[in-house]
């Protein structure tokens, strides 16, 4: 009996402790940091050092553009701050404050990212909140494999598909993997590093010879590509099980396995193709909704995310890193030592194809990315013939292109119209 | 109080009901598949009927439960008659039964996934019994059958239960006289079965098999947890939709084509297990 | 004549034994065909992240707790757990309340826009509730209703008031009307005749469909993301990002969920059973 009763006043305790604060808190809806443990880091160990209560909520995609929408929609809301791709945020640029008062107080924001933040417009939309970048990780065993004279930090396309070959006809199953599952991440490898690659365009080439030639690179690849890559969204986990033994993802999908076992896995740059080395970052921003209850304080929880020594808490707690100039602690965990100088090599590389994220899409970044989805599964895995999909694809291209009328972006020549696709 | 207003009476509230939260935002969404910028448009249901993913996930939901259910008919009958016919641990045994009610098909998807992926429990198993060296990739995009046969196993196991209680309930109201009498007749167990135990089923099997199949049609979780993006689903395909293209248009159109044909298969089991206005001695 | 008795006898003893047997192995292999699912459950959500993504596993619980204590260290996790009940309670309350009537209304009585009321049930049910978040959640939030704890017992209700309807009318038919009418002949009123007579009788149904009202609310992620802020449930809380989590931790959030939910169909399990059928022999 006396048990029960300590039980129910512990949780009687407990209840009255974690009831929300009226009034002053900021709601902080996100779709970022989802995965349940940089959830708790982020509150535990980013969003504590705020002299404010802040509410952290990351949200399925979902759950998070329902919501949004809603109070949109009724035009009243409890929202305070969104955190959420460049894409994501994009499509609802006229919901957002502007936030080029917000005081940063000499910190340095990569020029670049605060550009993109304006989302096209005169208004500062959303301030860069962390990046990232997609890079190859491997299984030390599968060096061993590696081609004749090929250089892990500087790996071709060629060489990666004569790896996967070895690998698989000399271990008896495939080992490459790739996240092409529900969750994956692949319409940005399409976008942002095999086009890029082979043909130096994401959209204006779209369908031409070189595009072609990488597509039939990429359909070889996957011969030697684990199948259950149709189910893989985190590449960590087959890394880490061994059912794949070199594969390419985001490095926030790939963080856990050097976190566990650091010593089995070797970070590198994604490969290059006859035009360079492409690579697309992949940037989170935060933007203060017109709906929002509490503007001023809002924007106070934007600058306290913008400050260096929250950038580094925030890389602690997600594996994205810094968009402001700032210097990295000794101590990183595993995976950042692991995978910041594969990015660092990949951008610095001589070969270097820097594409940036799609800009002036607005709400049809979904169907763009889905153009490069539907590609995939069309050529790779149902066979279709890789010139009748490139053409029909590309008028589907053009036409979300033509009504969004955007103008081209890197790696593309800037465009007076909408982008063309040829 | 008049008969006549009764009916209504007793329906009211769950009319009213229904009328605010569902029929409201039903009739603002479903407009949606038919309105474009210049009013009325058929182009979202050709944007759907003509998309290459179309097909497949129609065939594939049908299929799917065109198989399913009728195995968790068989087999919910099966547990329900176990379950009345025990005399002992009975209480235990429909516990037991029931666990799977439990899981959400998130939950559900992911202990089938730990089963079937490469690295799983059925591969360690195979593997240590020494039937086969290397692990065995049984959820590959090629195996498309593969796929769908574990999508069976795992719809039967996670779903089974929501049947078999509705159908116990039911078989708790069958007199247990007629039974007895019979057996006084000399009617075998079987026979007992298919002349009692069924027929008299007819109102519970008729909601058990329209409840499952409702929601068999919006199969979602699991498919996606064991299949990924291979086995197209109406309703995976209403999300994609939805929330990736945001395109809400074609996604209400996805949606109106699960609400017809589940009409049509409730419509169906109306005809079919015609129920009497209440049972008669 | 002895003698052929005799034997008649023994081969019936042998068939009734034999039978006793197979009936005793369709029990064991049909609890083995749902328990050990749960069990490879348990083993993951007690393995270190090491084992639950090694191989071979070996099937065997290690015992490790420091997945299912992330969950358990939570902030907030109470809070939530408490929400979750509270909703799911307020869910049974409503979804019975106005399905109940509903359902008996539909099995007693003939009448002009039965089959109209019935088609609206199971619409309910087939359209895809992700795409009613929408419109609903711009209600709610216009009305005041959004956040809070009703509000979200009201859309879960709109998800298990089809189950409530068609339960209890396929209970209500399966009971003579003439036992009601037997009652109203000894003087009891219709209100009386139904308390007395019927409803002990439905009450399996009436727990069945609690069970599935309850459970519905429980697991139930979308809505309760969208629709809940300060009170989020624990789905919202914890489990709707386990999709993008570590293996380890979707087990554990698996586990962490199922466990008050099959303490809930534990408590009720007995009352699955009708009074004058099986419960009585």
């Amino acid at each position: 009996m006396p048990r029960h009763i300590s039980i129910l006043a512990g949780a009687a305790v407990a209840l009255s402790l974690t009831a929300p604060a009226a009034g002053a808190q900021v709601l902080f809806w996100s779709n970022q940091a989802a995965p349940i443990e940089e959830t708790q880091r982020m509150r535990e160990q980013v969003l504590s050092g705020f002299d404010g209560e802040v509410d952290f909520q990351p949200q399925e995609p979902g759950p998070f553009i329902t919501r949004l929408e809603a109070e949109f929609q009724a035009d009243k809301g409890t929202i305070g701050l969104v955190g959420a791709l460049h894409g994501e945020l994009a499509t609802y640029t006229d919901q957002w404050v502007d936030l080029s008062d917000v005081d940063l107080g000499g910190v340095e924001v990569i020029p670049a990212f605060l550009e993109l933040g304006k989302l096209g417009t005169e208004e500062q939309k959303y301030l860069p909140w962390m990046q990232a970048n997609y890079v190859m990780a491997a299984n030390k065993q599968a060096l061993e494999y590696l081609p004749e004279g090929a250089d892990l930090d500087a790996l071709t396309y060629d060489q990666l598909v004569a790896w996967a070959k070895a690998l698989a006809e000399q271990t008896g199953s495939p080992k490459f993997g790739f996240p092409a599952g529900p969750q994956g991440l692949k319409h940005r490898f399409f976008q942002g590093f095999l086009l890029p690659s082979y043909s130096n365009s994401m959209v204006t080439k779209f369908a031409s010879a070189e595009a072609e030639q990488g597509w039939n690179m990429f359909k070889e690849l996957w011969q030697y590509t684990n199948p259950a890559s149709t189910t893989y969204s985190f590449m960590q986990e087959p890394l880490l099980s061994g059912d794949v033994w070199v594969a390419f993802d985001h490095i926030a999908r790939l963080a856990e396995a050097f976190n566990q076992r650091p010593d089995d896995f070797v970070a590198f740059p994604a490969p290059a193709g006859p035009e360079g080395r492409g690579f697309m970052p992949v940037l989170a921003g935060l933007a203060v909704p017109k709906t929002a209850p509490d503007v001023d304080e809002a924007k106070r929880v934007v600058q306290y995310m913008m400050q260096p020594e929250t950038q580094v808490a925030t890389l602690l707690a997600t594996n994205f890193f810094p968009t402001v100039e700032t210097t990295l602690p000794e101590d990183l965990p595993a995976s950042a030592q692991a995978l910041g100088p594969a990015i660092q090599k990949m951008t610095a590389a001589d070969d270097a194809l820097p594409a940036l994220l799609p800009v002036g899409l607005g709400d049809l970044g979904g169907q763009f990315n889905q153009v490069y989805t539907d590609t995939f599964e069309r050529i790779v895995l149902a066979g279709q013939p890789v010139r009748d999909v490139l053409d029909q694809q590309a008028q589907t291209l053009r036409g979300i292109l033509e009504q969004a009328n955007a103008p081209c972006w890197l790696p593309d020549e800037p465009s007076d119209g909408p982008c063309p696709v040829e | 109080m008049p008969n006549k207003a009764l009916p209504y009476l007793l329906l009211l509230p769950a009319t009213l009901f229904l009328l605010v939260f569902f029929v409201y935002p039903f009739v603002e969404i479903a407009l949606l598949a038919f309105t474009g910028p210049e009013g009325f448009t058929l182009q979202h249901i050709q944007t759907m009927a003509t998309h290459w993913k179309f097909r497949p996930a129609l065939g594939w939901t049908l299929l799917l439960a065109a198989v399913v259910v009728p195995i968790q008919l068989a087999l919910a009958l099966s547990m329900a008659s176990i379950v009345s016919t025990l005399e002992r641990g009975r209480g235990t045994i429909l516990y037991i039964f029931s666990i799977p009610l439990g899981l959400s098909d998130l939950a559900a998807g992911i202990i089938w996934l730990a089963i079937f992926e490469q690295s799983g429990f059925l591969n360690s198993l195979l593997v240590g019994l020494g039937i086969i060296d290397q692990p065995i990739l049984f959820l590959g995009y090629q195996s498309i059958w593969v796929i769908f046969l574990a999508v069976v196993m795992a719809e039967v196991w996670r779903a089974t239960a929501i049947m078999m209680v509705i159908l116990v309930a039911g078989m708790g109201l069958i007199p247990k006289e007629y039974y007895e009498a019979a057996e006084v007749f000399g009617a075998g167990p079987w026979k007992r079965f298919l002349k009692i135990t069924l027929p008299l089923l007819r109102p519970s099997l008729q909601t058990a098999l329209i409840l499952r199949t409702l929601l068999a049609f919006e199969v979602f979780a699991v498919v996606i947890a064991l299949g990924g993006t291979t086995l197209p689903v109406l309703m995976g395909e209403t999300f994609q939709w939805q929330f990736a293209l945001q395109n809400r248009s074609v996604a209400s159109a996805y949606a109106l084509v699960i609400l017809i044909i589940s009409v049509a298969a409730t419509l169906v089991y109306l005809r079919a297990l015609r129920v009497p206005k209440g049972a008669t001695l | 004549m002895t003698a052929v008795a005799g034997t008649d006898t023994a081969r019936r003893v042998e068939v009734r034994s034999a039978g006793r047997f197979l009936f005793g192995a369709a029990v064991v292999v049909l609890c083995v065909w749902v328990l050990v699912p749960i069990y490879l459950l348990f083993v993951n959500t007690l393995s270190s992240p090491q084992e639950v993504s090694g191989f071979p596993k070996t099937g065997i619980p290690s015992f490790d707790f420091g997945s299912i204590s992330f969950f358990l260290n939570f902030a907030g996790v109470l809070d939530a757990l408490l929400n979750s009940i509270i909703v799911a309670v307020l869910t049974m309350i409503l979804s019975i309340g106005i399905g109940a009537p509903a359902g008996y209304a539909l099995s007693r009585f003939d009448f002009p826009g039965k089959e109209a009321f019935r088609l609206l049930v199971v619409m309910t049910r087939a359209f895809p509730l992700p795409l009613l978040a929408l419109p609903l959640a711009v209600l709610f939030i216009r009305t005041g209703l959004d956040d809070t704890q009703i509000g979200l017992a009201i859309v879960h209700t709109v998800l298990a008031l089809p189950f409530a309807v068609l339960i209890t009318f396929s209970l209500f038919s399966g009971i003579p009307v003439e036992l009601e009418e037997a009652a109203w002949t000894l003087g009891c009123n219709r209100w009386q005749a139904f308390r007395k007579v019927v409803l002990p009788l439905v009450l399996p149904g009436i727990v069945a469909s609690a069970v599935f009202a309850f459970i519905i609310s429980w697991n139930e992620v979308f809505a309760a993301a969208v629709l809940t802020i300060h009170n989020r449930t624990l789905t919202a809380f914890l489990v709707q990002n386990l999709n993008v989590s570590p293996l380890h931790l979707k087990f554990a959030g698996g586990a962490a969920l199922v466990i008050p939910a099959l303490i809930f169909i534990f408590a009720v399990r007995r009352y699955l059973f009708a009074m004058w059928g099986i419960a009585n022999r």
